[in-house]
């Protein structure tokens, strides 16, 4: 027997019997920062390669979407602070050792570019829109005149918000289900993932569309091939890593996260793209459905499934 | 200066004294505790080992929520103490992740609060509270840097070990086996 009690009494909200300090609105948070990331990465992408006339859904309706998605998600965080009032703190310094530092700092520069790159397109998609005020002209012919730098920094900057989502958790030593650098790569494929999906359902054109099932094909293959290699490297390291791992091998979360995240969420959206890339008739709202709320699946099960690993002493 | 703790284990009889001590000392808020006893039982009758730990922060060297925090609230003051200021914590729970001994918890005001190794008392020259009300003397506190602490001479003659040594996190409690 080895048994370990706390005999002073211990059953601090949240902590005891085990951490659970981070609720609904994390996941929320990187899921909606992983699909932001997904759609912008995309639209910078078909701008850089001038290909905006014939993915107009990608280059100028998804990220429509953007500043919402963005919004909603650092609501979210918002919601999830103790200590609400003092949010501002994050503004009043940089610590590059803090994934959530710089990560905060990447969203103050991404969602006003995301608010402009909407705007941009405001008058082409909407011929009866008017700013109302001069200032507002301005700016939206500059960021017209400019489009392609600001797709470039779009797409660096969604790379960064997408690695972003994984490394808030990576970073955390002390819960072995999130400390692998794989969860930074990971995410940000999830994430344009679900951003292609997002595309892909508002396009119209099946030329678009066929384009983005080919892309999100590879994100599939991609996104599957690193969870593999996640699981592997856990089976390969240490006692905790292997009690990390066997959550979904067996443990508490192993039937929500190979029904909802690897077969309805991966494996099944990606025959339903194959089927279609093959030329049968598939409504595509069906895969990009699935991948977004596998997405959303996925980041719940790991935030609440790594706070539940630790260190065994 | 490098304070830590040395808790002798074949001493303790988890009577508790410290964690009231604490709560009052500190002010803790009703439910929360900053130092906890636990009782590890390893074996089975007759032969029975049992092990009693006062634990609290470990005030670690390779401190992760100092280096995981995202406004600079929690920092190291001199001796290494691993200290929080309140009115620059936002609550994001990044430190209470990053602990691997859930030695922080969430203030019901808000902020996150945890063990200060009674900063406030070592100012005026006194040890901490826990130290000073153990009944058998279990707990020593001092400065690793000085060869005559109370710690440092209890580190001198005895076995000790560390919690989870492979966290990384060269934490400062030692606990005498």
């Amino acid at each position: 027997m080895n048994e370990e009690l706390f005999v002073s009494g211990r059953n601090i909200p949240n902590i005891d019997p085990y951490l659970n300090i981070w609720h609904w609105q994390i996941p929320i948070y990187l899921y909606l920062g992983g699909l932001a990331a997904g759609i912008m990465f995309f639209a910078g992408y078909f701008t850089v390669m001038r290909k905006e006339k014939d993915m107009e859904a990608t280059v100028k309706w998804a990220p429509f979407l953007v500043p919402g998605v963005l919004v909603l998600g650092l609501f979210a965080l918002f919601l999830d602070l103790k200590h609400q009032l003092y949010f501002w703190r994050l503004y009043t310094t940089i610590r590059f050792e803090s994934p959530m530092s710089w990560g905060a700092w990447t969203l103050m520069l991404i969602t006003p570019l995301s608010f402009v790159w909407a705007a941009s397109y405001m008058k082409e998609l909407f011929p009866k829109w008017d700013w109302k005020f001069n200032i507002l002209n301005k700016v939206e012919s500059l960021a017209i005149k400019y489009r392609e730098f600001l797709a470039w920094m779009m797409m660096l900057l969604a790379i960064v918000l997408g690695v972003y989502t994984g490394i808030l958790l990576s970073a955390f030593n002390a819960r072995p289900l999130w400390n692998t650098s794989i969860l930074g790569p990971l995410f940000l494929v999830s994430g344009l993932s679900t951003g292609l999906a997002t595309a892909m359902w508002m396009s119209k054109s099946k030329y678009e569309r066929k384009v983005l099932s080919r892309l999100d094909l590879i994100m599939i293959f991609v996104e599957l091939f690193l969870i593999i290699h996640l699981l592997m490297g856990f089976l390969a390291a240490s006692e905790v890593q292997i009690e990390a791992a066997q959550l979904f091998l067996g443990g508490e979360f192993t039937a929500v996260f190979w029904s909802f995240v690897i077969i309805l969420g991966l494996a099944f959206p990606a025959t339903l793209e194959i089927l279609e890339l093959r030329g049968y008739h598939i409504p595509v709202w069906i895969p990009a459905l699935l991948i977004l709320i596998g997405g959303l699946v996925f980041r719940f099960v790991m935030v609440e499934a790594g706070q539940i690993t630790r260190f065994l002493y | 200066m490098r304070y830590a703790m040395a808790i002798d284990t074949k001493k303790c009889v988890g009577c508790g004294d410290c964690v009231v001590a604490c709560q009052t000392e500190n002010n803790v808020p009703h439910g929360y505790c900053r130092d906890w006893i636990v009782e590890n039982v390893n074996g089975s009758y007759p032969n029975v080992e049992i092990e009693l730990r006062s634990e609290r922060c470990n005030h670690c060297d390779n401190s992760p929520c100092v280096r995981c925090c995202p406004t600079g609230a929690s920092h190291i003051i001199e001796g290494g103490i691993v200290k929080v200021t309140h009115n620059e914590c936002i609550g994001c729970g990044a430190c209470i992740q990053s602990c691997p001994y859930d030695a922080r918890y969430s203030h019901p005001d808000g902020y996150v609060d945890k063990c200060t190794f009674c900063d406030h008392r070592l100012e005026k020259g006194q040890s901490t509270a826990c130290v000073e009300v153990c009944p058998t003397n279990c707990l020593y506190f001092g400065d690793l840097e000085d060869p005559n602490s109370d710690v440092s001479k209890a580190l001198k003659n005895r076995k000790w070990k560390v919690l989870a040594p492979e966290a990384g996190t060269k934490p400062q409690l030692y606990f005498l086996t």
